[in-house]
């Protein structure tokens, strides 16, 4: 069983007066520790997709089914505690809370259990350590240059341990050398820790380094062959 | 060059929410502040009213009101005969020597609420000295029979004020013949009735003032001092509008003192509440203020177009305030006058100063709010806002 | 609390927007707490009383004296303890004013009867050894600069002249409701003086039974109805209570201020929290993204216009107790014991607690509701 099956979906917008098909009638299956890319023009769903898997969005018609839950059927307050437990998202604009700590905003999602404060500690300090940013704990994001923001990102979106980590443009934007820093983390998170990524973007290097890239155009999926 | 107003007035408008709980705000301290400070002109105008310039008031000589002065009859009539003392249309003396006392009274809707009532002996000249005393029911009490006669402000709050009906104090009955009006005044929370029907029941054969209408008002200091030097009686004179605006006093400056503590607290309470919207709105419109002065505009002028923005605010409020307070003028309310101890009624008075005077305090206070995060908007760095 | 930090976090991130805020709602409440001590002040002096103690008035009018000679035919009466009196002198002392209360008394009886006026031993003696004697309030020695052994004089008003008084005894009241800037003196000279025969403002008739006042005052009033001066008996708290009513209806005014200010503050926080809730709903949209669900959401944006709330009633609510308390206010003798309640303190509380839900729920809501994937888009 693939850790994320997508059948049958079919998702349309309404914007003012015109209703915009999405996708007509995907299907799709991510293997468990697998690495993907989804790359496509603009307006060809890749995000749309990304929040479907994230239960971020609702298909209008068919299933999808992450470890097995159907995410496509759960209730607004299911999905937060599953997202809470299950996903790991990073978003290209970095979003961390200006007013936090880079401790303190990878401390969110432990926030939402019921560790100790002494274990979610432990949970962070490891993260920031996977991350390279152990001496950076206590600075606040403006205080951090662009690639070490998204590698605090990144950070949080681990440290509840997720099945799933999805990621939108997480090197847009980012300089040449801290997309390197990013992508290749990314690399040892999937190698060393057997992390299922997908992530959505524009950029070859960042499809180089996936396992396999998967294009989307207007909605349908055109898979290329993995590269080695 | 001036930045055209019409742009702030859209920016409010683009954060109607904001604006409008800024504007509320300044509005109810200036609703506050119009309402308290009616409270105490309308105390203090019912008792300045009581008092006539042309007329002059005799007290037993260090009494401080006419609760606790007593005057014999004897000194009544060398009054009367003084050349100071002005003649009616009858060639009678118009002197009005009078008896005063406190009644304790239930109030008509909760007869457990106590009030000190005025009762005023009076003869017939009282109602040409007070001139303005006017019967506006019934008919003024006959000599020699136990008839009272009502001011107007008395009727609606003690039972048993009616035309014809009978009120009981000091162990007799009375029966009320007439109501009068006297322009507001104190008089108007008083029981009239004769100086010789009263007399005996109360206090015996004194009276506590004696009032008379100067022949020449502005010869007081001539009549006071030959009353005064008089050696066979003690007194003291003073010209009756002003001995019932120093009545005032007390309670007219605890009164001024609330309002002004009151709305002072409650305006630097507003005032931080539109220093809050003004600098949110500041901040929200950064790159706009940015433009505008690489366009052309100065600081200068950013920081009077905040500053008018802050103010509008406050006008709109100012003028809200002032909408609220106005329904209260001619509200009648009643407390006890501590420096003579009896009860008075009167109403809330919101004269057109005391609107403008609200509506000044409102835009004042949206420039002070203003001022600093319009100062801030005037010294923004033209590169750091286009970021 | 492990979300205080988050909390605390989102309001340091305007910290002078932050501050205003609290700042509004604590002058808020101090002003409201200070409103409604105005009122139960003047309740608690309304309700002081012994419940021994009745007062016996001129039914005609608290003006008109009662004659002395009453005192003789009601200690007889049966239940009757002790009888003492007291006659309103309406003193002033330098320029008048400083307003003070000053009265004539029958100072063995009188003093016997009221407990509550505690004097060092010595200082009785000396006052009730000294016909001129003056016993007064601790207060008026601040007020005035008096000392003990002084010698004082008033202005009489209702009975004229200069009366020269010796500082003989100084008092503390153990009940706030009687004022600590009485000035007392011997009836004896008050009658030397007004040369009149016996005459008293009011009588104090301390009885055996509480029980038994109702038929007492009866009894007392009947012996007098058809006299000259006939009187009007009840216990001293309806005495107590008449007073206050005089000042007319305070409590409405002060709790029609009181709303006013307390709408004005919710304006004011409710107007902060919106402005803040409004810059952050991209934060809202990654919250929940993460995980955190509708209903945390709302209860963090209730929790922090909580910690607005209860901070600003924290500084308001114990800013006026202690200022009162330091000051020893009592505006300027008018109201005796002035100090804020636990009961108002309670409700200033309760207040608060109001403005929080009221200013926090549009926002709190709007973030609860905020649907994620559009707030997204604005955020990318």
């Amino acid at each position: 069983m693939a850790l994320v099956e997508i059948r049958d979906v079919y998702k349309s917008f309404q914007r003012d007066t015109q209703k915009i098909d999405v996708f007509t009638d995907l299907s799709l299956d991510i293997a468990s520790g697998s690495f993907t890319a989804l790359m496509g023009p603009s307006g060809s769903g890749k995000s749309t997709l990304l929040n479907l898997i994230a239960g971020l969005d609702k298909p209008t018609r068919g299933s999808v089914r992450v470890g097995g839950a159907d995410v496509s059927a759960m209730s607004a307050g299911q999905l937060a505690a599953w997202r809470a437990r299950n996903i790991g998202f990073v978003f290209q604009s970095f979003n961390l809370l200006p007013v936090l700590t880079a401790y303190q905003n990878v401390e969110l999602p432990l926030l939402l259990t019921n560790l100790s404060k002494k274990d979610r500690a432990e949970r962070v300090r490891l993260a920031l350590d996977v991350v390279g940013l152990s001496d950076r704990a206590d600075h606040y994001p403006r205080q951090l240059s662009g690639g070490q923001e998204q590698r605090t990102a990144i950070a949080r979106a681990i440290v509840a341990d997720p099945t799933l980590m999805l990621l939108d443009e997480p090197t847009g934007q980012l300089d040449a050398k801290s997309s390197q820093e990013v992508l290749t983390l990314l690399q040892r998170l999937n190698n060393e820790f057997s992390k299922t990524i997908v992530i959505v973007t524009h950029d070859a290097h960042a499809a180089d380094r996936a396992k396999s890239v998967l294009h989307l155009e207007k909605g349908d999926l055109i898979e290329k062959a993995a590269v080695a | 060059m001036k930045i055209p107003i019409l742009y702030n007035v859209r920016s409010m408008l683009q954060r109607p929410y904001s604006t409008a709980l800024t504007a509320l705000g300044i509005a109810l301290v200036v609703a506050v502040f119009i309402g308290m400070l009616a409270l105490a002109n309308g105390f203090r105008v019912a008792l300045v009213r009581t008092g006539s310039n042309a007329n002059v008031i005799v007290l037993r000589k260090g009494a401080d009101s006419e609760l606790s002065s007593g005057v014999g009859r004897d000194v009544a009539s060398m009054i009367a005969a003084s050349p100071h003392v002005a003649t009616g249309p009858d060639g009678r003396p118009l002197v009005s020597p009078e008896v005063y006392v406190l009644v304790p009274m239930g109030k008509v809707f909760d007869t457990t609420k106590m009030a000190n009532v005025v009762v005023r002996g009076v003869s017939d000249q009282a109602w040409i000295v007070r001139s303005n005393v006017r019967v506006v029911d019934g008919q003024r009490p006959a000599s020699g029979r136990a008839e009272i006669c009502l001011g107007e402000r008395l009727v609606a709050r003690f039972p048993h004020t009616g035309i014809g009906q009978t009120m009981h104090f000091a162990g007799r009955d009375w029966t009320v013949t007439c109501h009068f009006t006297a322009a507001g005044s104190a008089f108007e929370s008083e029981v009239w009735g004769e100086n010789e029907q009263f007399m005996p029941v109360f206090r015996g054969d004194v009276f506590q003032s004696i009032t008379f209408r100067l022949k020449d008002p502005a010869a007081f200091e001539d009549a006071r001092r030959s009353l005064q030097d008089d050696k066979r009686m003690t007194v003291d004179a003073h010209r009756e509008s002003e001995f019932y605006a120093q009545q005032s006093q007390l309670l007219g400056r605890i009164l001024a003192i609330l309002a002004w503590t009151i709305t002072s607290i409650m305006a630097v309470g507003a005032v931080f509440g539109a220093v809050n919207t003004m600098y949110a709105a500041i901040a929200a419109r950064q790159p706009e203020i940015a433009v505008l002065m690489t366009i052309g505009f100065k600081p200068g002028s950013v920081l009077t177009s905040f500053l008018a923005e802050s103010g509008l605010i406050a006008a709109i409020g100012g003028i809200i305030g002032c909408l609220l307070a106005l329904p209260i003028n001619g509200l009648v309310t009643s407390t006890t006058n501590w420096a003579s101890f009896s009860e008075i009624a009167f109403s809330f008075r919101v004269t057109p100063l005391l609107l403008l005077n609200g509506f000044l305090f409102a835009v004042v206070m949206g420039l002070i709010g203003g001022f600093f995060p319009a100062w801030r908007a005037a010294r923004l760095r033209v590169v750091q806002a286009l970021r | 609390m492990k979300y205080l930090p988050l909390v605390l976090a989102n309001l340091g991130r305007h910290k002078r927007r932050t501050i205003l805020t609290i700042a509004s709602v604590a002058l808020a409440l101090f002003l409201f707490a200070s409103l409604r001590t105005v009122v139960t002040t003047l309740d608690a002096g309304s309700r002081f009383g012994g419940a021994r103690r009745l007062v016996a008035l001129n039914a005609t009018g608290l003006v008109f004296p009662l004659p002395l000679a009453y005192a003789n035919r009601i200690k007889a009466m049966p239940g009757v303890h002790s009888v003492s009196w007291a006659n309103w002198f309406g003193g002033r002392y330098g320029d008048g004013k400083r307003f003070f209360a000053n009265f004539a008394v029958d100072p063995e009886s009188y003093l016997a009867m009221y407990p509550e006026i505690v004097i060092p031993p010595d200082q009785k003696q000396a006052f009730l050894q000294d016909r001129t004697g003056a016993l007064i309030g601790k207060r008026l020695l601040s007020e005035f600069g008096w000392k003990l052994g002084q010698n004082v004089t008033l202005q009489g008003t209702i009975f004229p002249g200069d009366w020269t008084f010796t500082v003989r005894a100084i008092y503390t009241p153990t009940d706030p409701a009687i004022g600590d800037d009485v000035l007392i003196f011997h009836h004896e000279y008050f009658d030397e003086r007004i040369g009149r025969a016996g005459i008293a403002g009011w009588y104090i008739v301390e009885i055996d039974d509480p029980s038994h006042s109702p038929a007492i005052a009866k009894e007392i009033d009947d012996a007098f109805r058809n006299s000259s001066s006939p009187t009007k008996t009840g216990t001293e708290r309806e005495f107590q209570a008449s007073f206050a009513t005089m000042w007319g209806n305070v409590s409405l005014l002060m709790g029609t201020i009181g709303l006013a200010v307390v709408f004005a503050i919710l304006l004011v926080t409710a107007n902060a929290m919106m402005m803040s809730a409004r810059e952050r709903t991209g934060e809202v949209a990654v919250l929940k993204t993460i995980g955190f669900s509708d209903r945390l959401l709302f209860g963090l944006v209730m929790l922090e216009a909580g910690v607005l709330a209860l901070t600003g009633a924290f500084l308001g609510l114990g800013g006026a107790k202690l200022l009162y308390k330091a000051t020893n206010f009592n505006a300027a003798g008018f109201l005796p014991g002035f100090s804020v309640t636990t009961a108002t303190l309670v409700l200033g509380a309760a207040v608060a607690v109001g403005l929080m839900l009221a200013s926090g729920l549009v926002p709190a809501l709007r973030a609860a509701r905020l649907p994620i994937v559009q707030a997204l888009r604005h955020v990318e």
